[in-house]
């Protein structure tokens, strides 16, 4: 058997098994590391197919930033991850013939489409055009047929991203804060006070 | 030799195991997320592979703005669960028709 060949079957049990485990596993962290696992092995196919760019891509956005949130997210909630488990073993066997009758039945398409469609003629993978390198072909259409695209996935993350924030932001009323509008507004009228004091007397409150 | 039809395989496997995890877990939001994600993977094993065997790079612009609304989805996702987790100290997500208005 070819190399190429050993290097998808091996990665694809990996992506299949890592997957599997993501939803099985009893411990969220675990479920987050297995998402790793999963999404490096796939980086890994791509990278069989010569998409080198999605892959590294993948490995950055993914592994890097979503998995690293998921961890976060996982960590930081005090929940007792045994109770949400309830009916898991009730949904099970329905959940998995569902399940493997939509496998057959998507394996089926796929493999009608991988033999009489018009990618089945192309026997050979090209991830871009000869002589030009994955990076290149992508960033040639990328800013040029598909820049309002670009811009507008620019203007996804940007939305994501405040709303995030919004969401989770909170004010705690009891912190001080420097407000810099008081802090102009602030007069020696409005600052201090002149008490006359008579001698002897002292000054109560 | 590795042909489309074994990608596409692949995928569908993956995916089945995504809508799975959606049915087994379905308390779990976190879990719920984490299967969101491997759908969208799956979809983006799809679009790389036909990009690559139909000689067209249009498929792998594509399955990059996938990555894109998927990393805004889960940042989006996980905001709401840790707002949901303020305010009622658990995840579960039965209650969660309690949050109309």
């Amino acid at each position: 058997m070819a190399l190429p060949a050993i290097a998808f079957y091996l990665l694809a049990v990996a992506t299949v098994v890592a997957g599997l485990l993501v939803v099985s596993a009893k411990n969220p962290v675990h479920s987050v590391l297995f998402l790793i696992t999963a999404f490096f092995s796939a980086a890994g196919l791509f990278v069989l197919m010569g998409a080198e760019f999605l892959a590294m891509l993948l490995i950055v956005v993914y592994v890097g930033a979503v998995a690293v949130l998921f961890l976060f997210v996982v960590m930081m909630l005090d929940v007792d991850f045994a109770e949400l488990r309830q009916g898991f073993a009730q949904y099970l066997p329905i959940g998995g013939l569902v399940g493997g009758i939509l496998t057959l039945e998507m394996i089926f398409v796929a493999a009608t489409v991988a033999t009489n469609g018009a990618a089945g003629k192309n026997a050979l993978p090209m991830a871009s055009p000869v002589g030009v390198p994955n990076t290149e072909a992508i960033g040639r259409v990328l800013y040029t047929d598909y820049i309002f695209f670009f811009q507008l996935a620019g203007l996804v993350l940007l939305v994501a991203m405040i709303g995030a924030i919004v969401l989770t932001l909170r004010h705690k009323p009891g912190v001080k804060r420097q407000d810099i509008g008081k802090q102009i507004a602030r007069t020696p009228k409005t600052g201090m006070e002149i008490v006359q004091i008579k001698p002897g007397e002292g000054i109560s409150e | 030799m590795i042909g489309l039809s074994h990608y596409l395989v692949v995928a569908a496997i993956l995916f089945t195991i995504g809508v799975f995890g959606i049915f087994v877990n379905r308390k779990n939001i976190i879990v719920i997320l984490m299967s969101i994600e491997l759908i969208l993977l799956a979809v983006n094993i799809n679009l790389v592979a036909f990009s690559v065997f139909l000689h067209d790079v249009a498929g792998q612009i594509f399955a990059m703005f996938v990555l894109t609304v998927a990393a805004a989805e889960a940042a989006v996702g996980l905001a709401i669960l840790v707002t949901f987790f303020r305010n009622r100290g658990d995840i579960a997500v039965d209650d969660a028709s309690v949050m109309k208005g």
